[in-house]
C-alpha cells in the first residue's frame, strides 16, 4: 500500500523579497520559516528559522555558502556560527543538531514553500 | 601450543601502560589483569581535576571495551590475595585461582598515614583514589575550614582541591622547614609560600602534629609546640608507601623501608615475577612519577618479547602548575658551590625565583629550580640532558636575551636527534621530525596520533609544536594562513589582488580567485577588504556581511539588537543625552554606559532600528560602528580644559582623531585613547593606539589591547606635535589594514611581525619601505569618502525594507524575542 502525504504549497513571498545569496524569514501561522535565494547556484532552500543550538530565531539572517569538495550548500547561524546543510538540515559540526527543511518552488515571481 | 599467560596485578596508570606496551610489541600473550579498585585505570596525575568538573569517565585512560577488544581479561574490584610461587598460581579475593607464566606486580602505592592519636576520627581522609575524592567532596559540603598534612607536591594538589571545593579557610601543615622539600630549595620555597599565601592558603612550616582532637569527629589539630588549629577536616598527604605486602607474603625480596627490589630488567628475586611503578625499588629508590613508571612498563614488555632494554634510573625533573603558580625542578637542583656555580634570579614583586647550577667551567647546565615562571623549563631540561654547551652569558637562559627578538624555534632545532622530547611516551626529537618530514604530520593533533608524543602529562606540547613548525620551515614548507577552504590566499594576498584588479564585489572576487560558493568566513573577510579599499556603503552587499554589519547593529540574546550612537571622545551635550533617554524610553530599550565612553541601547527589534536611527540622526547623531570591525572609540580623559594636572587638551584631540578615522574598516576592531598627562586616565596604553600628552607634545603608543590577552601598547614616537601624530597614525593604521590576517588585533599582528616593534618603527617613522606617502594618501581617500551608514540606510527604501523580521508581515515583531524586568529596566530572557 502506498501512503500519500499531501504537500500543501503556501505562497511565502515574492522572489525579490529575498536578497540574492541571502535569506529572509516568513511567518506561517505560528511557524517561522527561513527562505534562501541561492542565486549563485540558481537554487532556493527553506528551513526552520529557529537555530536549535540556543533556540534563537535567526537562521534567516545567517550567511550561506558551500562546504567541501561536494559543495554542500549550507547556512551559518549568526549567533555562534553553527553551520547546517541546506539539503538535509544536519549540523555540519560536531553537534547532533538538525534543522527542519521544506521544499521550495518558484512560479510567476512568487516563492512557494511545501508544508506537510 | 597455548599462549603464555601474563597476569598483571594492579590496574593503575602503569599497569594499564604495560598492557598497551606489551600489545604493541606482541600478540603472543594471554593477558589477565586484576584490579583492586572498582574502576578501570584512570589518570591519577590529573586527579584534582575531578573537583573542577571532570568526571571519572573523562579521567579514564581507555574505554572499558578496550580491554575485551584487545583480548585482555579484566577483573576489577578483585585484589590478589596470595601468590604461590612453586605452583606459579595466584589466588584472588573473589576466589579465582589462575596459573601464570609471568607475573607483573603493578600494585602502586598507598598514602602513608602516620600513627597519630585520633587519626581514625571522622573527617580525616587520604588523597589517592576517586573514592577518596568522593568521600572528601561529601564531607566538604559542611566544612568551613580544612587542613592538609604535608606540603609536598601531592599535599599542595590536595590543598587546591579543598579550595576548589569551596573550603573558606585552607591550611597546609608541613613538618619540614620548607614546601616541596624534595623538589625545591628554601629560597624557592619562600617564594612559593609567598605566592600561595596571596592566594589565601595558610601555610605552617616546621609543624609536627601530635594529636587529632574531637569527640567522634575531628575538631582540631594539636601540635608538638602545644599550639592548636581548629579545622573541620584533614587530608593526609604525608608521603607514599609502596604496596609490597603481597610480594612480602610471597617471600620476594623487599627493601627495609618498603618496595619490591628489582634489577635493571625489573625482575624481582623471582625471575618470573616483575615489579613496575611505585611499588618497585630500584637501587634503593622508589620512582614516584608516572614517566619512569611507563619506562619500567616498556622494559618488561621488551624483556618478555626478547627485546633489549634496561632501566638505569630516571630523570625526576618535574614541572607543574600548583594553584596557578609554575613550579619546576630539573636535573641536579640542589648541588651547591663549590661543586658548581649557581646563578640566581629573584623578583619578589612578581613572585619569580629562578636558580640554575652550571659546571665550574661554565660550559654545561647541571640543573635548577623555577618558581613563578617556568616557560624555560623544557629547553633547560633539554640543555641538561643533552649536555648542550651554554651561551657565553648563561644568565640569558633564565632572563631571556634582553633587547632584540628571540627566536624560540631555533633553540629547539639545535637539539640532537636522540634528545628525549616526550618522556612519558619516550619520543625523541628525531621521531617527531621524521613524523613531519616523512609522515606528513603538520599539527599537534596529528603528532599525538602518529607518535603519542604529548599524550601523557602534556608538558612537552609547546616543545613539540616548536619542532613541528621548525621542521616544516626547514623543509621549505610554507606555513600560510589561508582565509578558508574557498580561497587559497592569505588576507594580505587577497587584499593586494582585489586592489590591483579593481574588483568591487564579492562574486567577482570569488570567480577570479576562489572556488565553491563561499562561506561565513571568507564573505566577511572580502567584505572588509572591499570596504577598506573602496569604502562603498556596505549594506549594498548585505549578504556578505556578518549579521551585525548586515543590520548595522549588534545582535543580542533573543535576536534583538543594540544601538550605539557615536559620541566622539566621550563628550556629549545635555540635549543629546536627553534625546538618547527619550529614544530609549519610547522603544523600551535597556541602557548602559559602555567601556568606551558611550551609551549602548539594548533590546531593539529589527523593524524598530530604522525608526530609532531616524530620531537619533535628526538630533545630530551618527552611527558608532559598534557592530563593525572598524574604529570604535577614542577614549579621552578630561584634559587641560578642566583638569588641574592636564598638559594639553586631550578631549579635543580625541574628537579630532575619532572623527578622522570613524567608519574605516579593518581586519579587527580598533580602539584609541588620548590622555592629557602622564597619569593616563584615558588608559590609552591599553588601546590599539594611545596618545599621551608630554611637556613638549605627545607620545604615541601603538598595538595595545585589553581582552583575553591584555597587552600594553608600545612607544612608537616621543614628543611629537599633533600633525605628526596624525601622520604616523595614518601610516600605522593603513599598514595594519593592508597586511594583517583577518580577525587579528594590532597587538597580535605586531607579535607575529618579523622584526617586531623595531621593524614597525622603521616602516612608520623612518619610512624604510618608502611607503609613507602612499599609506597617507590611501588613508586620506578613506577619510574623504566617509559616510554615515545609517543615514544611507534609512534614506534608501530598498535597503530600509530589509529591516523587518517577517518579510511577509513587515509590521509584526518576532514574538520569540522576549524580555524580563531587571532593576527598573529590561533584560533578554535567558536562553
Amino acid at each position: 500500500m502506498e501512503t500519500v502525504i499531501a504537500t500543501q504549497w503556501i505562497m511565502a513571498c515574492y522572489v525579490d523579497d529575498v536578497p540574492e545569496n541571502g535569506g529572509s524569514c516568513i511567518k506561517h501561522g505560528d511557524e517561522q520559516i527561513a527562505i534562501f535565494n541561492f542565486a549563485r547556484r540558481n537554487e532556493w532552500y527553506a528551513t526552520q528559522n529557529l537555530c536549535p543550538h540556543k533556540q534563537q530565531m535567526a537562521i534567516s539572517r545567517g550567511m550561506i555558502g558551500s562546504a567541501g569538495e561536494s559543495c554542500e550548500p549550507k547556512v551559518a547561524c549568526p549567533f555562534h556560527k553553527k553551520t547546517f546543510s541546506l539539503l538535509t538540515g544536519e549540523c555540519l559540526g560536531e553537534e547532533e543538531l538538525v534543522l527542519k527543511t521544506y521544499p521550495v518552488k518558484i512560479a510567476d515571481g512568487k516563492v512557494f514553500v511545501g508544508i506537510d | 601450543m597455548s599462549k603464555p599467560t601474563v597476569v598483571v596485578v594492579g590496574n593503575g596508570m602503569v599497569g594499564y601502560k604495560f598492557c598497551e606496551k606489551l600489545l604493541a610489541r606482541s600478540a603472543q600473550f594471554q593477558i589477565i589483569v586484576f584490579g583492586e579498585e572498582p574502576r578501570h585505570a584512570y589518570d591519577r596525575v590529573h586527579l584534582s581535576e575531578y573537583f573542577n568538573g571532570k568526571t571519572a569517565e573523562d579521567l579514564s585512560l581507555s574505554t572499558l571495551s578496550w580491554y575485551s577488544d584487545n583480548g585482555i581479561a579484566l577483573h576489577l574490584d578483585d585484589p590478589i590475595q596470595e601468590i604461590n610461587r612453586s605452583e606459579k598460581t595466584i589466588h584472588s579475593l573473589k576466589g579465582i585461582t589462575l596459573k601464570y607464566d609471568y607475573l607483573v606486580l603493578a600494585t602502586g602505592s598507598s598514602a602513608f598515614v602516620p600513627d597519630i592519636p585520633g587519626i581514625e576520627k571522622e573527617g580525616v581522609f587520604v588523597y589517592r583514589t576517586i573514592e577518596d575524592l568522593e568521600l572528601i567532596k561529601a564531607h566538604a559540603v559542611n566544612a568551613k575550614s580544612g587542613a592538609v598534612m604535608g606540603g609536598g607536591l601531592l599535599g599542595l594538589e590536595a590543598a587546591k582541591a579543598l579550595i576548589d571545593l569551596g573550603i573558606a579557610e585552607t591550611h597546609v601543615i608541613e613538618f619540614a622547614p620548607r614546601l616541596m622539600p624534595r623538589q625545591i630549595d628554601s629560597a624557592g620555597s619562600n617564594m612559593l609560600q609567598m605566592k600561595l599565601s596571596q592566594l589565601g592558603l595558610h601555610i605552617h612550616l616546621n609543624k609536627s602534629t601530635a594529636a587529632i582532637a574531637g569527640d567522634k569527629k575531628i575538631q582540631s589539630l594539636r601540635f608538638n609546640d602545644d599550639s592548636q588549629l581548629a579545622v573541620d577536616m584533614l587530608v593526609i598527604s604525608a608521603g607514599i608507601r609502596p604496596r609490597d605486602e603481597l610480594a612480602k607474603l610471597a617471600g620476594l625480596h623487599v627493601g627495609t623501608r618498603g618496595g619490591i627490589v628489582v634489577n635493571e630488567k625489573m625482575q624481582t628475586s623471582d625471575d618470573c615475577i616483575y615489579a613496575i611503578g611505585e611499588c618497585a625499588l630500584y637501587e634503593g629508590m622508589i620512582y614516584g612519577l608516572v614517566a619512569p613508571g611507563y619506562e619500567m612498563a616498556d622494559i618488561v614488555a621488551a624483556h618478555l618479547t626478547e627485546g633489549e632494554k634496561s632501566f638505569y634510573g630516571y630523570d625526576m625533573s618535574t614541572k607543574l602548575k600548583l594553584i596557578g603558580v609554575d613550579v619546576a625542578s630539573f636535573g641536579d637542583a640542589f648541588i651547591t658551590e663549590p661543586d658548581c656555580r649557581t646563578i640566581l634570579f629573584e623578583d619578589t614583586h612578581k613572585g619569580i625565583y629562578k636558580r640554575i647550577n652550571i659546571t665550574n667551567d661554565g660550559k654545561n647546565l647541571l640543573g635548577g629550580i623555577l618558581i613563578g615562571d617556568a616557560d624555560a623549563y623544557n629547553m633547560l631540561l633539554q640543555t641538561v640532558n643533552n649536555k648542550i654547551v651554554l651561551p657565553p652569558d648563561p644568565k640569558d637562559l633564565i632572563l631571556g636575551s634582553r633587547g632584540g627578538e628571540t627566536n624560540a624555534g631555533a633553540g629547539v632545532m639545535s637539539l640532537p636527534d636522540d634528545a628525549l622530547i616526550c618522556s612519558c611516551e619516550a619520543v625523541t626529537k628525531g621521531a617527531i621530525c621524521s613524523a613531519v618530514s616523512d609522515g606528513g604530520v603538520t599539527g599537534i593533533d596529528g603528532m599525538k596520533k602518529c607518535t603519542k608524543a604529548g599524550t601523557g602529562c602534556g608538558g612537552c606540547v609547546p616543545l613539540v609544536k616548536d619542532l613541528i613548525a621548525g621542521t616544516m620551515k626547514a623543509n621549505g614548507q610554507y606555513v600560510k594562513n589561508v582565509v578558508c577552504e574557498h580561497f587559497d590566499y592569505s588576507r594580505q594576498e587577497l587584499f593586494d589582488l582585489v586592489k590591483i584588479n579593481g574588483l568591487k564585489n564579492y562574486d567577482l572576487v570569488l570567480d577570479h580567485y576562489g572556488k565553491g560558493d563561499g562561506c561565513e568566513v571568507c564573505k566577511p573577510v572580502v567584505a572588509s577588504i572591499l570596504s577598506s579599499l573602496w569604502n562603498d556603503v556596505i549594506v549594498k552587499q548585505e549578504v556578505i556581511q556578518d549579521s551585525n554589519d548586515r543590520f548595522l547593529a549588534n545582535i543580542q540574546k533573543g535576536g534583538t539588537y543594540s544601538v550605539v550612537p557615536r559620541i566622539p571622545g566621550g563628550e556629549i551635550t545635555p540635549d543629546k543625552l536627553i534625546v538618547i533617554g527619550l529614544v530609549a524610553k519610547k522603544y523600551g530599550l535597556y541602557t548602559k554606559i559602555t567601556g568606551g565612553q558611550r551609551i549602548d541601547l539594548f533590546g531593539a527589534h529589527l523593524s524598530d532600528l530604522p525608526l530609532i536611527w531616524e530620531e537619533l540622526i535628526d538630533a545630530g547623531f551618527e552611527s558608532g560602528h559598534a557592530y563593525g570591525k572598524a574604529l570604535r572609540t577614542v577614549k579621552s580623559c578630561v584634559g587641560s580644559t578642566w583638569c588641574r594636572f592636564g598638559l594639553h587638551d586631550s578631549v579635543t584631540f580625541a574628537i579630532e582623531v575619532e572623527d578622522r578615522y570613524k567608519g574605516i574598516r579593518a581586519p579587527h576592531k580598533i580602539k584609541g585613547g588620548v590622555s592629557g598627562c602622564v597619569r593616563e586616565c584615558a588608559e590609552a596604553q591599553s588601546k590599539d593606539f594611545g596618545i599621551i600628552a608630554t611637556e613638549k607634545g605627545w607620545n604615541l603608543y601603538v598595538c595595545g589591547n585589553g581582552g583575553s590577552k591584555p597587552q600594553h601598547a608600545q612607544l612608537l614616537a616621543t614628543d611629537i606635535d599633533k600633525e605628526t601624530v596624525v601622520k604616523y597614525l595614518d601610516r600605522f593604521l593603513m599598514f595594519y589594514i593592508k597586511t594583517a590576517d583577518q580577525l587579528t588585533r594590532t597587538a597580535t599582528w605586531l607579535n607575529k611581525l618579523d622584526g617586531g616593534m623595531s621593524y614597525l618603527k622603521n616602516v612608520i617613522v623612518n619610512d624604510s619601505l618608502g611607503l609613507g606617502e602612499q599609506l597617507e594618501e590611501e588613508m586620506q581617500a578613506l577619510v574623504n569618502t566617509y559616510h554615515c551608514e545609517w543615514k544611507e540606510a534609512i534614506n534608501n527604501p530598498a535597503m530600509r525594507k530589509r529591516f523587518a523580521h517577517f518579510i511577509n508581515a513587515p509590521d509584526e515583531k518576532d514574538p520569540h524575542a522576549q524580555f524580563e524586568p531587571m532593576r527598573e529596566q529590561v533584560r533578554a530572557k535567558e536562553w
